[in-house]
């Protein structure tokens, strides 16, 4: 039996208050304040291409540490016992539990001319050292809300793989990293692309981590366009117009990402 | 020496993801009001927190807008994943690409593009445009932890439930939602976390009546924090960690009997 119908009502749904409300900020984005057909937002956007560029830049150096400090994390717990498996999952997530706003605001704590680390330094006559109101303060507020979001998919993948496969590997002679590179690595793509995805998006639109641990000189993307619709310089036709240049960049990365899975499956086929 | 380098490596990350929350809840039983200076312990911050209408009140919000949402996303999301599987391969393909586009689409531009259809639909900012658009955000989360389960059961499995005579609504039941239940309990969990944490789209749907906690939390560190944040997310730092250690307890207990049962039999 092929149930299709159960997804009618969230067809529905996406229909409604997904592909609506973007038509409409794809309309506002090519019209003037009087709804008369203009590409003068467009023109506008171009001259922040210098934002649009760091917001990039910064999200790509967060997902990539994500990726590296979570790749081998979700592995160690799939190859637990069960009871471990549970408990250090619920750890992961339970900071997830926490407002990223609390968790933000404790790494402002922390990273401080007055904070602790740079206290900690102060005991042995270092610094302080300028943290806070840096790129790299803003890159680790993405890497510390984020890196569940990468964990989580990793592990949900990597639990599934059959240790009887690690096994065969190594029995017909594979070394750990040829064990890591023909098997595990393909086996828990799908886990990667998703984690890759579900950090670099937010991270790449974020305007409250900037805002908070950026400092004033650390403008992102996000918050050019939450000026437009809730700040002093309300502009909802140059907002909707930066929010179609942050969609592109997010298809871009949703394109590649999809290739390379789509890489893999073919592979998995042709075995 | 492996295992004591993977010990080591997953305290080390569980260190930094827990150090910050430490600091906070720590610098919640201090008595001044300075966030860099520990002049002593009080409980001064909690007795304020018990207090405050403002704090309370959002706190009740965005547990209501977090529980209907989720159960509602938890819902439509499983019967979509579950009608989405069932798809040819072009329509699955299709759909799933839509499905992606709010978690590909950035939290902020579906703030902004949600706020446009309320003001045109002429909905007020409320409860109501809270809700639909946290049901919205979270469906895509449901659906992204429910298809791989999907995917990785064996489908033969549904068909031999059938052939043994099971009803389809009985082997729905008995086969494939204990198979795919992992995902569900995942992506309502991720929907529940996602509903509670979301600040960048109720950010711009709430209106000015409704706060939820975090709306309220950013424009108090806009200003300047009230230790009663610390209090209260130490509160509920604490409530989360209890509520999972008996869940985790509860499912490790029942495991044992299950397996005391099965030894039995034998």
């Amino acid at each position: 039996m092929k149930v299709k119908a159960t997804a009618s009502p969230y067809l529905l749904w996406m229909a409604l208050f997904i592909i609506i409300p973007l038509g409409l900020v794809a309309y506002f984005s090519v019209t003037d304040r009087l709804g008369n057909f203009s590409l003068e937002n467009y023109r506008a956007s171009l001259a922040y291409s210098p934002v649009i560029f760091n917001s990039i830049w910064l999200a790509i150096i967060a997902t990539v540490i994500c990726l590296i400090l979570a790749y081998p994390l979700a592995y160690n717990f799939s190859r637990k016992s069960a009871n471990h498996q549970r408990t250090l999952i619920l750890l992961i997530m339970l900071p997830m539990w926490m407002n990223f706003l609390l968790r933000t605001y404790a790494w402002m704590t922390l990273l401080e001319n007055n904070g602790l680390i740079n206290r900690f330094f102060g005991l042995f006559g270092l610094g302080p050292f300028e943290m806070i109101n840096t790129s790299g303060a803003v890159v680790l507020g993405m890497v510390y809300n984020y890196l569940p979001f990468m964990i989580l998919p990793l592990y949900s993948v990597m639990t599934k793989i059959d240790h009887s496969l690690i096994e065969a590997a190594q029995d017909l002679g594979c070394n750990s990293i040829q064990v890591l590179k023909n098997v595990i690595i393909p086996l828990s793509m799908p886990g990667v692309t998703t984690g890759v995805t579900m950090v670099f998006v937010p991270a790449v639109s974020t305007f409250v981590i900037s805002r908070m641990l950026g400092g004033g000189s650390n403008m992102l993307i996000g918050d050019l366009i939450e000026m437009q619709f809730l700040g002093n310089a309300y502009n909802p036709n140059l907002g909707s117009a930066l929010s179609m240049v942050l969609m592109v960049i997010i298809l871009i990365c949703m394109a590649l990402t999809n290739m390379f899975e789509g890489v893999e499956e073919k592979e998995g086929m042709l075995l | 020496m492996s295992k004591w380098l993977s010990r080591s490596y997953i305290g080390l990350v569980l260190t930094f993801l827990y150090a910050p929350i430490f600091v906070l809840i720590l610098y919640s039983f201090n008595q001044s009001k300075s966030r860099g200076h520990w002049t002593g312990f009080s409980l001064r911050w909690y007795e304020k927190l018990f207090h405050n209408d403002a704090i309370l009140n959002a706190f009740m919000t965005t547990l209501l807008v977090a529980v209907i949402a989720s159960v509602i996303a938890t819902v439509l999301g499983t019967a979509a994943a579950i009608g989405i599987h069932n798809m040819r391969k072009r329509s699955r393909t299709a759909i799933m690409n839509i499905t992606y586009l709010p978690v590909i689409n950035p939290e902020i531009v579906m703030g902004v593009s949600l706020m446009l259809l309320f003001v045109l639909m002429g909905i007020k900012f409320g409860l109501i445009t809270l809700i639909l658009a946290h049901i919205t955000f979270n469906l895509p989360y449901v659906i992204l932890s429910v298809m791989p389960k999907l995917r990785q059961m064996d489908h033969y499995l549904f068909e031999a439930a059938m052939d043994l005579g099971c009803t389809p609504l009985q082997a729905f039941m008995k086969v494939t939602l204990p198979e795919i239940m992992p995902g569900i309990v995942t992506g309502f969990l991720m929907a529940f976390t996602f509903s509670l944490d979301d600040f960048n789209i109720s950010y711009f749907v709430s209106g000015d009546k409704f706060q939820t906690l975090p709306i309220l939390i950013y424009s108090m560190t806009r200003k300047r924090v009230s230790p009663e944040i610390n209090a209260l997310s130490a509160i509920i730092f604490i409530v989360v960690l209890l509520v999972l250690i008996l869940v985790n307890i509860n499912d490790v207990r029942r495991e044992k009997e299950l397996r005391k049962k099965e030894d039995a039999l034998r």
